[in-house]
């Protein structure tokens, strides 16, 4: 059980640790009564996710098929399979991309949204509500809208582009463009849970440091860089650090947009997972792809925990 | 604007909130007008494809196809609705939405709170290897698993019904490890004098534990919510009868059938989305804070 201990410490940032070991001990009065209380929790937690974690390692060792009943062990066969795969490398290839182009308007955009909100100009709540508002839309809402701004005719996005004298864009055929549309769409379905994360934190802040340095005559620009900026540092880390976890898990926009395409320039290595199981019948491959990317996933939060940790 | 604040009710605002820190820009008149311009162009790119699918959606077919960048191109029609609500779809899966999101709302919320109420009191067996195991659990993406959990119901023989839909989104370790911190938060003595007034741990917890955590609770329940009528993947992978669909996994069905019809299409995205901005503009003020007490949330 405790084998998962290095997975346990990606858990939540910012924590501290809450372990009180010297705690006194007298409290008696719950002593199975506890158990009782955690059992629904544990029996579904059992059934519908350890199971599945564990049956889904199984599966990667075997040739399970959505089509076939009987199912043989084959070892790591379909491992060494995945990393020969060129479809499996190209799908990372545009998670990673995708990571990259949507991880970074995310976090910078939210934050300028939140300092711009935090600046105390009035209509707090229009502000809140216009860049909150698209966050709680299901993907599919969101895809069906921007469906339409991208449609290559008549869509809003070209037809702005010809009013300006510019060419119209393939925003969902073009295999160079395509990603950059996701993206697009992306930041502007989930920028709002950032925002709100940056608004917290700095309505948390306290004024005093912000009011000695006015006092001191630190301009605006000034206090921003060297006093509400440095204070947001952990805030920034969280954001990124949940950001790029979030963006290496895109699928389903991407499945109701694209599907993947043109020529599978916008499929992540979730559809693939998706499209190898269920279009292509194999489970166990699948399940093999799926643990090697969990396995990066891992490794990069590890990896992000190393690096904020040294900075900060 | 300003019409639709009216819902927001008034006297329970409080005033912090809505300040903010003037000192941000200063005094001089030149950052405001600059702040409160790029606040305007944000935000009217943000609402822009909003309004650009209500436009549509009024609109009939043939006017939507016209070119221009006038978002009104034709007469003001209420067609493009009136076909979804005709076509019988949209209902049953509304219904089915808002049956399973506040399904998985109460059981989630439930049975995570009594969870993470045991790992902050209990002292059973196990307590801290388990507490682990949980807490490893929010790593593993939910995508991992929809292959054997997939498995898993058809071997149940439970594809295509609603417990397909609604169990395996009740785990929810993330919910137990942020209310657990809660309670570990709310001071001992104050149960501690009930139980030795001889109430049950039971009685403690919902007459002493539960009505302290009530914001928090609420911010659970939101966002499960938020998630549980946003979720696509799983319910989209374990129904294929029409009639247990929800909103999101109906609508994408039917992109591709007649994704064409525009009007249409914006007409059934905007209903979609309707009881979340209503819940929004209801909730406003919790859904902020909550966002800052837990942190997190998207869970």
């Amino acid at each position: 059980m405790s084998t998962t201990a290095p997975a346990g410490t990606a858990a939540p940032p910012q924590q501290p640790p809450s372990t009180t070991p010297a705690a006194p001990r007298r409290r008696r009065s719950l002593t199975r009564g506890g158990g009782l209380f955690v059992l629904p929790f544990l029996v579904l937690f059992a059934l519908f996710l350890v199971w599945p974690v564990v049956q889904g390692l199984w599966m990667s060792l075997t040739d399970a098929s959505l089509s076939l009943r009987d199912t043989e062990f084959v070892g790591f066969a379909n491992y060494t399979e995945a990393f020969g795969d060129p479809d499996v490398w190209s799908s990372l290839g545009n998670t990673v991309f995708f990571t990259v182009i949507s991880c970074v308007p995310l976090v910078l955009v939210a934050l300028a949204m939140a300092l711009l909100v935090h600046s105390g100009l009035a209509g707090q709540w229009v502000w809140r509500l216009a860049y909150f508002a698209p966050y709680l839309l299901p993907v599919t809402v969101v895809t069906l809208i921007w469906t339409w701004l991208y449609q290559p005719d008549i869509g809003l996005g070209n037809q702005l582009l010809t009013s300006l004298g510019m060419e119209p864009v393939g925003w969902l055929s073009d295999e160079s463009v395509a990603m950059w549309s996701v993206a697009a769409l992306t930041v502007w379905w989930t920028v709002g849970f950032n925002f709100l994360l940056y608004l917290a934190a700095l309505q948390s802040l306290p004024v005093t440091y912000d009011e000695a340095a006015a006092l001191d005559g630190a301009g605006a620009w000034r206090r921003l860089w060297s006093v509400t900026l440095p204070q947001l540092r952990h805030t920034t880390v969280l954001v990124a650090m949940l950001q790029v976890l979030a963006s290496l898990k895109v699928f389903d926009q991407i499945y109701i947009l694209t599907k993947g395409g043109p020529n599978g320039s916008t499929r992540p290595i979730l559809e693939y997972v998706y499209d190898v199981g269920f279009t292509g019948y194999r489970l166990g491959y699948a399940s093999a792809v799926s643990y090697i990317f969990f396995a990066i996933v891992i490794v990069v939060s590890v990896m992000q925990l190393r690096l904020f940790r040294q900075e900060g | 604007m300003s019409a639709i604040s009216t819902p927001v009710r008034r006297p329970r605002r409080p005033r912090r909130e809505e300040s903010g820190s003037p000192l941000l820009l200063g005094h001089g008149r030149l950052p405001r007008v600059l702040a409160g311009t790029a606040l305007s162009v944000l935000a009217v790119a943000w609402l822009l494809p909003f309004l650009w699918a209500v436009a549509t959606s009024l609109q009939s077919e043939q006017d939507v196809m016209k070119s221009g960048l006038s978002p009104f191109k034709g007469a003001f029609t209420l067609s493009a609705y009136r076909q979804i609500l005709d076509r019988g779809n949209v209902p049953t899966w509304a219904f089915n939405s808002v049956l399973i999101a506040v399904l998985v709302t109460v059981l989630t919320t439930a049975v995570s709170t009594l969870a993470a109420y045991g790992f902050s009191r209990g002292t059973f067996r196990g307590r801290r290897a388990l507490l682990a195991v949980t807490v490893a659990a929010i790593m593993v993406p939910p995508q991992l698993l929809i292959v054997p959990l997939f498995e898993q119901m058809t071997m149940f023989h439970l594809v295509d019904t609603y417990a397909a839909v609604i169990l395996p989104q009740v785990v929810a370790p993330m919910m137990v490890f942020i209310l657990k911190r809660f309670f570990d938060g709310i001071p001992r003595e104050l149960e501690d004098a009930a139980r030795i007034d001889g109430a049950s741990e039971l009685r403690v917890f919902r007459s002493i534990v539960l009505p302290l955590s009530r914001p928090i609770v609420a911010a659970v329940a939101i966002f499960v919510f938020i998630g549980a009528w946003n979720n696509f993947m799983w319910p989209f992978v374990v129904t294929n009868d029409p009639d247990l669909m929800t909103l999101p996994v109906g609508l994408a069905t039917v992109k591709d059938a007649y994704g064409i019809q525009y009007a249409q299409s914006m007409a059934s995205a905007l209903l979609a989305a309707l009881p979340l901005i209503v819940m929004f503009l209801l909730f406003q003020r919790r859904i902020v804070n909550s966002v800052a007490t837990t942190g997190l949330g998207g869970g």
